[in-house]
């Protein structure tokens, strides 16, 4: 591949994701206008932090008079599966300088992770490919995130909530986590993640999402080990 | 209301917080080697939290504090979405797909 066709290719494969991305983007504009904030602090906060299920919650904490301290962790937390997404993509990226991968970190959402690691599992790519590959992908769905949301801000609540855009982000992530479940042990580790997370929601501060992953890693390693020794 | 003496802060401190999460295992990669234990458990990251992000947006309600089964609508059109998924391998079929059946099923109750 080109250099030019790599990052195309990042671009191609990310793009029908905006679709789920697109809504939410408008709804993070949206929810902080209605919260109080001035259009320009809630567009800032999508290019600040750019994780939008964070920066919801953060938001709402705000809105009801949290403390800074409460409303940063909790926003850390429920961030804190970057961690997971940094060390699987790691091996992929390794090649960029320290300051490069600063940038490439900072692009890291669900999206661009999913999109990228599930081409990297099938096609094997030289490194500088992969590199652009994700750069593509990534940068994409800032754009969208972005501007959706300073469309959000600047317009209003724009979508009719009778419509159940929100809808679209579960969908979004059915469709990337589906190629995934490709064997036994990762489909157990699915439904072991989606039952815990199920019965761990009313755990304070998102702890439920991280409970629900340690299970569903576990569950995985553990049916994996069983798969290989019986 | 939120109070905008706060909002630097937060933006600030979630932003850069979230700058260190995301860049950790990027830019140390290299200079350590994972054992085969971690490399194992690598491979199920995508299939355990995407599950964890999905599961509650379609079976449940939440409005606050408060939790409820979300209806069958969800359940139905996300089942048809699976199989559009599993079928076509293709998101934008698979989006179109669920999002049609929630609206129909709503349109229909």
């Amino acid at each position: 591949m080109d250099k030019r066709s790599s990052f195309l290719q990042g671009v191609r494969d990310l793009s029908p994701i905006l679709l789920g991305v697109l809504p939410f983007g408008l709804i993070c504009g949206a929810v902080g206008v209605a919260a109080g904030m001035p259009e320009w602090a809630a567009t800032s906060l999508s290019a600040i932090v750019f994780a939008g299920a964070s920066q919801l919650v953060a938001v709402q904490l705000m809105d009801q008079n949290a403390s800074v301290a409460v409303v940063i962790l909790t926003g850390l937390i429920i961030n804190a599966r970057f961690l997971m997404y940094s060390a699987s993509i790691a091996p992929h990226l390794k090649d960029a300088s320290p300051l490069g991968k600063l940038g490439l970190a900072y692009l890291l959402t669900d999206q661009a992770y999913a999109t990228s690691v599930f081409r990297f599992g099938r096609d094997d790519l030289p490194m500088p490919d992969k590199i652009r590959y994700y750069l593509g992908a990534g940068l994409t769905l800032w754009v969208a995130f972005n501007l959706t949301t300073a469309l959000g801000a600047y317009l209003g609540a724009i979508i009719p909530p009778q419509w159940e855009l929100d809808f679209a982000i579960p969908l979004t992530f059915t469709a990337l986590v589906i190629p995934a479940v490709k064997d036994r042990p990762a489909a157990l580790a699915a439904a072991a993640a989606g039952c815990v997370a199920l019965l761990a929601v009313g755990l304070p501060y998102n702890l439920g999402l991280m409970a629900a992953a340690v299970c569903g890693i576990a569950a995985g390693c553990l049916a994996e080990r069983e798969q290989r020794h019986g | 209301m939120v109070d905008m003496t706060t909002y630097w802060p937060v933006a600030l401190g979630i932003g850069a917080g979230t700058l260190l999460i995301r860049y950790s295992f990027i830019l140390i990669m290299d200079k350590v080697t994972l054992p085969d234990l971690v490399h194992r458990m690598l491979r199920f990251i995508p299939a355990s939290v995407l599950p964890a992000l999905i599961f509650p947006a379609v079976f449940l309600h939440q409005s606050g504090d408060a939790v409820a089964w979300a209806g069958p609508e969800r359940t139905v059109a996300w089942l048809a979405a699976v199989l559009i998924a599993w079928k076509t391998r293709n998101i934008l079929a698979t989006i179109a797909a669920g999002m049609a059946v929630l609206w129909l099923l709503k349109a229909l109750a």
